[in-house]
């Protein structure tokens, strides 16, 4: 993909995180999406939040597919790794990555062509893997690249730019992630950044697979009346379940975890997430009650919001296989080699 | 029934035989005739063993064949002299195949239809279901003793050392008594009602000292434990016959030799994966990531991996792909053997690619080349494929111990260090480039400097995205001479010239033990030939030597479309029509007499 450097300048007033790096230490290349489009919110929120929990930039690897959303990872955090990868490949991609080196943090960016169509199956089986990503579609309802045809997240009804409205009953990763157990859901909207950063450092904490659904809009192709998916809509409707606080490990005896009734999970690393404004009929560690309010919502035509289900007593992919604690990749040769005289006792059992 | 009768021919030949069990899928025949197998091995004999099985469960034909040969030729024969008939449904067909003067081993608790009747051949018949129904109780057991007691017959028949056979049994049943017993009590009952009814056969077996330094072993087994040898960490899979054993053999190796005994934690990672496209994508991803990783597939899953094999080129990541071919196209015959991806690995994926390909031969030679395959996968960051087969994968297969150098250390190819980033002033992930055309990797999580940028898009030498023809080209154009460099590095041809050769025959893979010996039968009838057996792509300069040096040269393979004549037709010097093809490609391995009657033929013309 195209992207034009950025020239760096650190003004000296800017804040240092815990590393001493500035937000600018978390930018990458300039964006060459369109103006206003709602990706490069997302990834202004990614560096935010990548600053904010002081994460290594050469400790994070970026992984994606093909579309619009896929070329984002050029645009955060220069400091890492990034693979552009092949359209929908990237949840079985960053799989191999995260078997070989489960030291590493892992954000997969993809959009609802890459997610829904073409890799959905990767997508849903790394659920089932509970593989430690944090995966994110970047969900406009649209094809932008080929200009326009409906992605498989179009509701009912929806127009196209044309005027066409979709027939086709939508996939939503919402609800696809809870029948699947995923065990780490989030929506969110990106003209939210207040709500998504906390979302997206949650995500980057929990144990296994952290899905987050970003309604997205592509200001050229479906931002028009009649779409389900541009900005007025997604603000008009959005239905905010619970607003998230993020609280980091060392911050965690500060906190005032339980106050006003808020629900609050501790996360596998130590940090607490904290859910407030939390309506009295939901909770979202309780898969069914989840599934149930979101179809009862979904009903009402409204886009609901937040960091919807957490569960982190589920094992990831490594703790599974019993992997051993450090990257695989790092392991001496000498530790994976039987050597000869195996070779020789082994053979006896060929004979 | 007596045979051999006094005044009739009694020369009898020793240790030179073939013979040929059909049996019905999922009846148990299979341990029945691994363990005539192993007892002839372990009887120091020369021997192979095949497997035509169908793909099916349960309830379809089956044929196992067994050919014995004191001087080693052991390629699949054609001539049976004793056929094991214990599938009516095939009776007709299977007592055709048999040789004149021949003989059919059948259960004779039914009387055989006239019309299967033969002057040519000796009918021996046992009553083994008889026998079985009056013997074992449970109505399964019945069945599966059934092809013990052929087992008994056959030890009796052709002079299996019986200690060789129960200390198989021991081992086998080591910890289950019980079926020890009913086993041994099957197979006295073949062997007795034998002893009694039959006289010696003209042929038979005596213990030889043939396989003191060898092993019985597939190739799909070799492989896998050669993948734990070469040091892989990941693998990804989907089931695929026939390379599903690769996987089961490398996972049953890495609970032996990669679980902490204390801890019980695992150096490695396997992952059924959901689909093909997956399985190669997360070797990509993990060889990417600095481990050394592996898929096996098959034909079909190959051609579901072309995209990401194509990404994996041009990107320039390390990949290795184990192909055990079977019949194509499309679902083809799972079950029966071929050597018919040849050109879809060659140059698989869209675009211009070009692959490094292996063709071992033999178990023996999987379990090296699956260690080579590593070395060459990360020396040229780019996907390398070892083509096995079927027959090499899934038949035991008798070859020389397998041997291990412990001052071998993987080679890793170029990957930049934590020190060695940190001195440059900037990385570039493909500039510069070494006397191979190769640059250095770095690898995340080691240094923000060799943080960069991986695509499968439009790049420049120094990795950056372009949509410019110059720029383009220049990357294409070195990963061409990238291939061209891996032919130093890859192992060379096997070649061996005759006296007076006339011309030269070419093969590829497991058609070796067939064509050698054809050659030698060929030599025999004064049509002496030299021989070269291809073991990788890219082609080293023997190769053209070899083809240009003779008038001619036969090229021998199985596929229908003659990918390894076009492939070198494409890829050497050498003149079309200096190039014939012998082409067996029906499913079966290769033997001799096919070989010999295309050459001849052609000859002729």
């Amino acid at each position: 993909m195209p992207s034009i450097a950025k020239p760096v300048a650190v003004h000296p007033s800017l804040h240092r995180n815990a590393l001493g790096l500035t937000i600018r230490d978390y930018e990458g290349s300039m964006s060459t999406l369109c103006a206003g489009c709602g990706h490069d919110s997302v990834t202004a929120a990614i560096v935010r939040a990548c600053w904010e929990i002081s994460l290594a930039p050469h400790m994070l690897a970026k992984l994606s597919g093909i579309g619009c959303s896929s070329k984002t990872p050029t645009y955060f955090v220069g400091g890492a790794h990034g693979f552009n990868s092949a359209h929908g490949r990237m949840a079985a991609i960053a799989t191999g990555a995260n078997a070989a080196n489960r030291e590493l943090t892992y954000i997969g960016i993809s959009g609802d062509g890459d997610s829904l169509s073409i890799g959905l199956g990767h997508m849903c089986h790394a659920i089932r893997r509970n593989v430690k990503l944090l995966y994110i579609i970047e969900n406009n309802g649209v094809y932008g690249l080929t200009k326009g045809q409906f992605s498989a997240s179009a509701d009912v009804g929806s127009k196209s730019k044309r005027g066409e409205p979709n027939r086709m009953a939508p996939i939503d990763p919402v609800m696809l992630g809870l029948s699947l157990g995923a065990t780490f859901i989030a929506r969110s909207f990106s003209g939210d950044k207040e709500q998504l950063i906390p979302i997206l450092k949650a995500g980057l904490a929990h144990r296994g697979f952290a899905l987050i659904d970003v309604i997205s809009p592509c200001v050229t192709f479906n931002d028009h009346e009649g779409s389900t998916k541009s900005y007025l809509h997604t603000r008009n409707n959005m239905l905010k379940v619970n607003d998230t606080d993020f609280v980091p490990p060392a911050a965690e005896i500060l906190a005032n975890i339980g106050q006003n009734g808020a629900v609050s999970v501790a996360m596998h690393d130590g940090s607490v997430v904290r859910f407030k404004g939390v309506p009295k009929d939901y909770d979202p560690t309780d898969r069914e009650k989840v599934y149930n309010y979101l179809q009862e919502h979904h009903g009402n035509g409204e886009v609901v919001t937040g960091l919807l289900y957490v569960d982190e007593s589920v094992p990831d992919m490594h703790e599974l296989n019993k992997t051993v604690p450090v990257a695989l990749s790092k392991l001496p040769y000498e530790k994976l080699c039987p050597g000869s005289a195996a070779l020789d006792q082994l053979q006896e059992d060929f004979r | 029934m007596q045979l051999a009768s006094p005044g009739i021919d009694t020369a009898v030949r020793v240790n030179d035989f073939a013979i040929k069990l059909a049996n019905v899928n999922g009846t148990g025949s299979a341990s029945a005739n691994g363990l005539l197998m192993q007892a002839i091995f372990r009887m120091g004999i020369p021997v192979s063993g095949k497997n035509l099985f169908p793909s099916n469960i349960q309830g379809l034909p089956t044929w196992y064949e067994i050919r014995v040969n004191k001087d080693g030729y052991t390629a699949r024969a054609l001539d049976y002299d004793l056929m094991v008939a214990m599938n009516s449904i095939t009776y007709e067909r299977d007592i055709k195949e048999v040789r004149e003067g021949g003989f059919v081993l059948f259960d004779s608790s039914w009387p055989l239809d006239p019309h299967l009747h033969r002057e040519d051949v000796t009918f021996l018949g046992v009553p083994f279901a008889e026998m079985c129904n009056q013997h074992f109780r449970d109505s399964r057991e019945r069945i599966l003793m059934k092809n013990i007691a052929y087992a008994g017959s056959l030890i009796a028949a052709l002079d299996v050392d019986m200690q060789i056979v129960q200390q198989l049994l021991d081992e086998k049943f080591a910890k289950k008594k019980s079926l020890r017993e009913s086993n041994l009590k099957a197979l006295r009952l073949g062997h007795d009602y034998a002893k009694e009814h039959f006289d010696p056969l003209p042929f038979r077996l005596e213990k030889m000292n043939a396989n003191d330094d060898k092993i019985l072993i597939d190739g799909n087994t070799a492989t896998g434990l050669g993948c734990v040898y070469a040091g892989a960490t990941v693998a990804a899979w989907y089931p695929i016959t026939p390379s599903t054993s690769v996987m089961d053999a490398f996972t049953d190796f890495c609970k032996q030799y990669r679980r902490d005994p204390q801890t019980g934690e695992m150096n490695c990672m396997i992952i059924q994966a959901e689909d093909e496209l997956a399985a190669i994508g997360m070797v990509i991803g993990a060889t990417w990531n600095g481990a050394r990783a592996f898929t096996s597939t098959s034909g079909p899953g190959i051609s579901l991996m072309n995209e990401l094999l194509g990404l994996a080129y041009y990107a320039e990541i390390p990949a290795v792909v184990m192909d055990i071919q079977r019949v194509g196209p499309s679902t083809g015959m799972p079950t029966r053997t071929q050597q018919g991806d040849v050109f879809e690995c060659a140059y698989a994926s869209h675009g211009d690619t070009k692959h490094i390909l292996l063709f071992p031969s033999n178990p023996a030679e999987c379990f090296d080349f699956a260690v080579k395959s590593f070395d060459l996968a990360e020396r040229f960051q780019t996907p390398v494929f070892m083509l096995s087969d079927l027959d090499i994968g899934m038949n035991d297969w008798v070859v020389p111990r397998l041997t291990w150098d412990d001052s071998y250390r993987p080679d890793r190819g170029r990957v930049l260090q934590l020190e060695e980033i940190e001195k440059i002033s900037k990385y570039f992930r493909y500039s510069p480039e070494d006397e191979n055309y190769v640059a250095a990797r770095t690898l995340p999580g080691v240094h923000e400097k060799g943080a960069f940028f991986t695509r499968g898009s439009g790049h420049t030498k120094l990795g950056a995205y372009t949509e410019m023809p110059d720029e383009y080209q220049e990357v294409v154009d070195r990963l061409l001479k990238k291939h061209k460099a891996a032919a130093k590095f890859v192992p060379a041809p096997i070649i061996e010239r005759r006296k007076g050769a006339r011309f030269g025959v070419v093969t590829i893979g497991g058609c070796d033990p067939a064509v050698r010996e054809a050659l030698d039968i060929l030599e025999q009838r004064g049509i002496p030939a030299d021989y070269m057996r291809l073991r990788a792509f890219p082609f080293d300069e023997s190769v053209d030597a070899f083809l240009n040096g003779h008038e001619f040269n036969f090229i021998v393979e199985q596929n229908r479309d003659a990918q390894v004549r076009s492939l070198l037709t494409l890829e050497t010097s050498v003149p079309k029509d200096k190039l014939r093809s012998v082409l067996v490609y029906g499913g079966f391995p290769l033997s001799a007499k096919r070989a010999i009657d295309r050459i001849l033929s052609q000859l002729e013309n």
